[in-house]
């Protein structure tokens, strides 16, 4: 569907040039919701600006459906936009126009005639659940709202891409679930195909199928977001997936978890993360047997990502006579991430 | 009493002739030109540095003359355009020409103050450079175009006092001829007391369009 091969950007100014995007590959297929994560500066909107021309390439090749981005004439270009949907962080909404007009933009550009562009911006309303807001300005809409009416606008001519700068970055944690959940709904019902980017990794864990991760203008892993999440290969990704599971830690438990550490040498407090079938539960009893330790679990917590079951457990094992060192090679070569908590 | 009633309304009318066609072309010219100043601009959507260089130098030239050597200057000019150099209708060209700069400048400005990422969205969706500047530009600049108008109407009459010069008439002249020149005390604070209601009027005027035009906003 996507396909981005070498693909390098190097912006110019008088100060210097900027490496942003430094041979880039990507495979997209349709219909995946596809994340890109990475920190601030790694070059995220530049690769996603770059899918659809708005900055153009220094080297490299897209190729959307077979059709070669970097060499499109103008007016080629334009008519590809048009099947490419976009929505940003800070909604970019026409504040002259209401939420109906807003939503009638792109097919107004398109070239579609008034009672065909009624009829869609009508279902486009429906389908973002905007219908009662439809005479409102933007100004007298929440932030939900307002990306609510950026994604029917990006809806409008049917695109086969959706494309989402940190489409939810400035929303709150309940609103960005709704509008993750209306993404989800929309790259089921109606296949598209959606590239997100952003640097929250809650947000590539609630609806992305496939994840890479950027940093310092490369693409330093990519794949199935399972495969990421149960054994990433990079410093980066194990940063990302700690500000998931480790930001979820109850206040209180972490004072208590600092003050454990400072007792005896052979205590330990341990993160166990695991993914699909190796659950840790029966794991904890069997090292309390086999090793002779004292178990006692500080924090747990199951999730699904995509169906799959995965979790963290923090867990204080005590042991004597090294008992606490082999419980953790055991659970290692179980394949369970397991990690030891310094401090928190 | 009513030959200086007739003397006020007359010089009132040319007043507002003057300035009311004056602002008309500096808009249908002005707004235009600010236009293609903010689109040739670095890093806008038809970059174009020697047009928005040649176009920015024309305008920073007309602008910095001052009004009363433009009106001599202008004088073969007026001719050519209109077959005459004196009189309120002449008047009009030179006011145009200080105005459709001023009113260019405030366009730009304006156009400049549109969010640059709902320039991108359009541009995302696949709008056309015209189609950007028809449907997102002007009218997201509106309210600003419309204080610059309110501003330029202003600033023009204050230019059309002294349209005397070249024979416009006008408040400005009456008040320089009999007020001053003959010291008819009254007529100079007749004229004064129009022109500051008329400026008041204008720019009432000028922001209850604003505030009509961003309602909502
Ligand atoms: N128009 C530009 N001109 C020059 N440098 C730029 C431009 N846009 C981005 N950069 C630089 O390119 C690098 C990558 O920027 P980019 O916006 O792609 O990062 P990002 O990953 O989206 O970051 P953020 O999470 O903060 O949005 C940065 O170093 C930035 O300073
Ligand atoms: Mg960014």
């Amino acid at each position: 569907m996507i396909r981005i091969r070498n693909l390098t950007k190097v912006y110019r100014s008088a100060s210097g040039n900027v490496r942003a995007l430094d041979n880039v590959n990507l495979d997209i297929e349709k219909g995946d919701i596809f994340g890109v994560i990475g920190l601030s500066g790694a070059g995220k909107s530049t690769l996603l600006r770059c899918i659809n021309m708005l900055e153009k390439p220094t080297s490299g090749s897209i190729e959307i459906d077979g059709v070669e981005m970097t060499r499109l004439s103008p007016n080629e270009l334009k008519e590809m936009r048009k099947k490419i949907g976009m929505i940003f962080q800070h909604f970019n909404l026409l504040s002259s126009r209401t939420v109906r007009g807003n939503v009638a933009f792109p097919l107004e550009i398109a070239g579609l005639d008034r009672e065909t562009i009624n009829k869609k911006v009508e279902n486009l309303l429906k389908l973002v659940g905007l219908s009662d807001k439809a005479e409102s300005y933007p100004s007298q809409l929440s932030g939900g709202q307002k990306q609510r009416v950026g994604i029917a606008r990006a809806l409008a001519n049917d695109p086969k891409v959706l494309l989402c700068d940190e489409a939810t970055s400035a929303l709150d944690p309940e609103t960005t679930l709704s509008i993750l959940n209306l993404l989800k709904d929309i790259n089921r019902q109606l296949g598209i195909t959606i590239v997100l980017i952003t640097h929250e990794m809650n947000v590539i864990k609630q609806i992305c199928n496939k994840v890479a991760v950027i940093e310092k203008s490369r693409v330093v892993e990519q794949g199935p977001l399972l495969e990421i999440f149960s054994n990433p290969t990079t410093e980066i990704a194990r940063n990302f997936l700690k500000s998931v599971t480790l930001s979820q830690l109850p206040e209180e438990l972490k004072d208590r978890i600092t003050n454990l550490n400072h007792g005896h040498l052979e205590d330990k407090i341990v993160k166990i993360s695991f993914f699909g079938e190796i659950t840790a539960q029966p794991v904890i009893s069997d090292i309390v047997r086999k090793f002779d330790v004292d178990a006692n679990i500080l924090y747990g917590n199951i999730d699904h990502i995509q169906g799959t079951p995965c979790g963290t457990l923090v867990v204080e094992l005590r042991g004597n006579n090294g008992g606490t060192g082999e419980a953790l090679e055991y659970l290692k070569k179980l394949g369970l991430n397991v990690e030891v908590v310094e401090n928190v | 009493m009513s030959e200086t009633l007739n003397l006020l309304l007359l010089a009132t009318w040319q007043t507002v002739y003057m300035v009311a066609v004056s602002v008309l072309i500096a808009a249908v010219f002005g707004v235009p030109l600010g236009v293609l100043l903010m689109v040739t601009g670095r890093g806008q959507i038809l970059q174009n540095d020697l047009l928005n260089k040649v176009l920015g130098t024309v305008v920073n030239v007309l602008r910095s003359v001052p009004f009363i050597i433009l009106l001599i200057v202008l004088i073969p000019f007026t001719r050519w355009l209109v077959g005459k150099a004196i009189g309120t209708t002449a008047a009009i060209v030179p006011l145009s020409a200080a105005a459709i700069p001023f009113m260019g400048r405030l366009t730009e400005t304006a156009l400049r103050e549109v969010d640059r990422g709902v320039i991108e969205a359009a541009q995302a969706m696949g709008a056309s450079p015209l189609q950007i500047i028809t449907r997102v530009l002007i009218p997201e600049a509106l309210p600003s175009i419309a204080a610059g108008i309110t501003i330029t109407t202003i600033n023009l009459v204050g230019y059309s006092a002294m349209a005397g010069v070249i024979g416009g008439g006008g408040l400005g002249d009456l008040a320089v001829r009999y007020g001053y020149q003959r010291f008819m005390l009254d007529i100079m604070l007749y004229t004064v007391a129009i022109l500051v209601v008329m400026v008041q009027l204008i720019q009432v005027a000028g922001d209850l369009c604003v505030r009509r035009l961003s309602k909502n906003r």
